[in-house]
């Protein structure tokens, strides 16, 4: 863990700093790139940061120490906020950021095993899961302490995988393996509710086995507090609920979906960073 | 093959501590002496083959060699992404293993028919194809892949095939295991997989000169290039397999020729014909009604063309 278990106030001043410093490189990342999935990366800023400077415990000079806790972005669209959290952690320089998206660059539009402190590679919906099952799997089988939090989007739930892979992990009582479920309420054309509805979703992963929480996406105090307790009953894997908003932090991306796939250009650019800059 | 499977991976979990078995709620009385005597390194993943192949994925990368089991299409098509995403792309020691390949789970029925396993399977560029064509080399397969984890498919007919070996052959991908050696310069019959049985028997039963009869059990996308200088002397070769022609063992080979064109025009394949399998029946008779016949081999053969212009 960075640092210790407890949740201090600057702990989360940190933590703070770090969310909008991963929403300022993403978004520059986007728009240099003209990339998509911007409302998705800002959507998990705050978990992220919570997560990389709070609560993994990872060490960025040794990415592949055996003890590590493992992370997997399973909805690999939103890759720029955690090559943005990897490189301001110190996983690797925060310039290498500039290739994003450029031609021979290892920084793919999809999240890649290829960049320095990236377990999995991930892009097709519903793969994270379950390899992040199989992981915690092994360190169960193994009698290791290490955890593995795979974040998830709430579109990607439509993949019949993850209900495969639920149902697998309760079943095994996989208590080291933590579910985050960034729950936007957004997916690719309209909202959730209206494409393929979720509710009541909480019941449902309660249902497969797992203890749940639900909390503010963007409460950092609130996700430290969850976060850094898991495991938080014996044999059964955890599940965070978090209810976010997809755009998070720049007010004209705020719950739009049109930002799933659009590049901010120059003047909107402009005026998301300075709106993050904002107290 | 499929008693040969499990008694050879049994031998080698008991000296390597990373094999570990994982399968998709199928295998009864097949895995159940590893489930008993490796319950930490057994997985029934239930029917749910994609999360099976990605939790396979996910162990492998902790350092497990996972075989991931499961019959005929199932552990192939049906997550046929997590195959390409999760195993291939990451170059993890996951090793897909399909008991029922071709028709051998005939009467069961399309749904139950691999015949198009080498098509999707051959496309990854990592993936290295076993498909034995006796219990030997079974066992051989299972050493070679457990001595070189990779991505890998493992394809076994079912049950009660003769061995063509007398002990396990070394295997190396790409080469060529020769059964019958035939005459100089004599059309090789070149088997894959379960075919190698009718390899053999049909070597006998054709006029002519004694066929050089071999069997491919390790290729891949990586192994055309060993293609052709195995080919020798003989003006022939036939390929033989239980699977589709498009896409499959005989399309490899016309693709390994390519830069060879006067090999590539001496090169033929038997393959099931697509129309196969509308009705019931056992693989021997399925097989039969998608052309793997004695007679498809000897139109294959040189001294055909000659026979038909003597009519």
């Amino acid at each position: 863990m960075y640092g210790n278990g407890l949740v201090t106030d600057r702990d989360m001043a940190r933590t703070r700093l770090m969310a909008r410093r991963v929403r300022q490189l993403s978004l520059e990342m986007v728009a240099r790139s003209q990339a998509s999935h911007i409302g998705s990366a800002l959507s998990i800023a705050d978990i992220l940061a919570v997560l990389y400077w709070k609560v993994l415990n990872i060490d960025p000079a040794v990415p592949n120490l055996p003890s590590r806790d493992r992370f997997i972005l399973s909805k690999g669209h939103a890759c720029t906020a955690v090559y943005a959290a990897l490189a301001a952690r110190g996983f690797f320089p925060e310039t290498d950021l500039l290739t994003y998206g450029q031609d021979g660059s290892p920084l793919m539009n999809h999240i890649s095993h290829k960049v320095r402190g990236v377990e999995f590679s991930t892009g097709s919906l519903g793969h994270g899961l379950s390899f992040g099952v199989g992981k915690a799997l092994a360190a169960q089988r193994r009698g290791e302490g290490w955890r593995t939090f795979v974040l998830l989007s709430d579109g990607e739930l439509d993949e019949g995988s993850n209900w495969e892979a639920l149902m697998f992990a309760g079943h095994q009582r996989l208590d080291h393996l933590v579910a985050i479920v960034d729950y936007n309420k957004l997916q690719s054309l309209a909202s959730v509710e209206s494409t393929l509805g979720l509710e009541p979703l909480a019941d449902k992963f309660r249902a497969f086995g797992w203890t749940l929480r639900e909390v503010d996406g963007h409460d950092h105090t609130a996700l430290a507090g969850a976060l850094a307790s898991v495991p938080w009953e014996p044999a059964r894997p955890s599940l965070l609920l978090c209810h976010t908003t997809k755009g998070r932090g720049v007010a004209f991306m705020e719950n739009k979906v049109e930002w799933h796939y659009r590049s901010p250009n120059a003047g909107q650019l402009a005026q998301a960073l300075a709106e993050l800059e904002q107290p | 093959m499929r008693n040969a499977f499990i008694d050879e991976l049994m031998a080698l979990a008991e000296s390597n501590p990373q094999v570990a078995l994982v399968v998709g709620d199928l295998g009864f009385s097949v895995v159940e002496p590893f489930a008993e005597r490796f319950p930490d390194r057994f997985i029934n993943a239930g029917v749910a083959e994609q999360n099976m192949m990605g939790l396979a994925a996910g162990m492998a990368s902790e350092g497990y060699h996972v075989f991931a089991y499961s019959i005929a299409n199932f552990p192939t098509f049906r997550c046929a992404e997590q195959i390409r995403n999760d195993v291939a792309y990451h170059q993890l020691p996951v090793t897909v293993v399909s008991v029922g390949g071709g028709l051998a789970y005939g009467a069961m029925g399309y749904s139950h028919h691999a015949v198009q396993d080498y098509g999707l399977l051959r496309l990854f560029p990592n993936m290295l194809i076993g498909a034995p064509g006796d219990p030997m080399e079974v066992r051989a397969c299972l050493r070679y892949l457990v001595a070189n984890p990779q991505p890998s498919y493992l394809r076994l007919a079912k049950n009660g095939e003769p061995s063509f070996h007398g002990t396990p052959p070394e295997l190396s991908p790409g080469a060529w295991l020769t059964l019958r050696p035939g005459l100089d310069g004599a059309p090789v019959l070149l088997s894959t997989g379960g075919t190698l049985s009718q390899a053999m028997a049909w070597s006998l039963a054709v006029p002519g000169p004694t066929l050089r009869v071999c069997s491919l059990p390790l290729w891949g996308m990586a192994c055309k290039g060993r293609q052709a200088s195995q080919i020798g002397s003989a003006e022939r070769l036939i390929t033989l397999e239980d699977h589709l022609h498009d896409g499959g063992f005989g399309s490899w080979m016309g693709e390994a020729l390519s830069e060879h064109p006067n090999l590539r025009a001496g090169h033929r394949a038997i393959a099931l014909s697509p129309e196969v399998c509308g009705m019931v029946g056992g693989q021997g008779t399925l097989n039969q009604w998608g052309g793997l016949t004695l007679e498809a081999l000897e139109r294959c053969l040189p001294q055909a063309k000659t026979r038909l212009e003597g009519t």
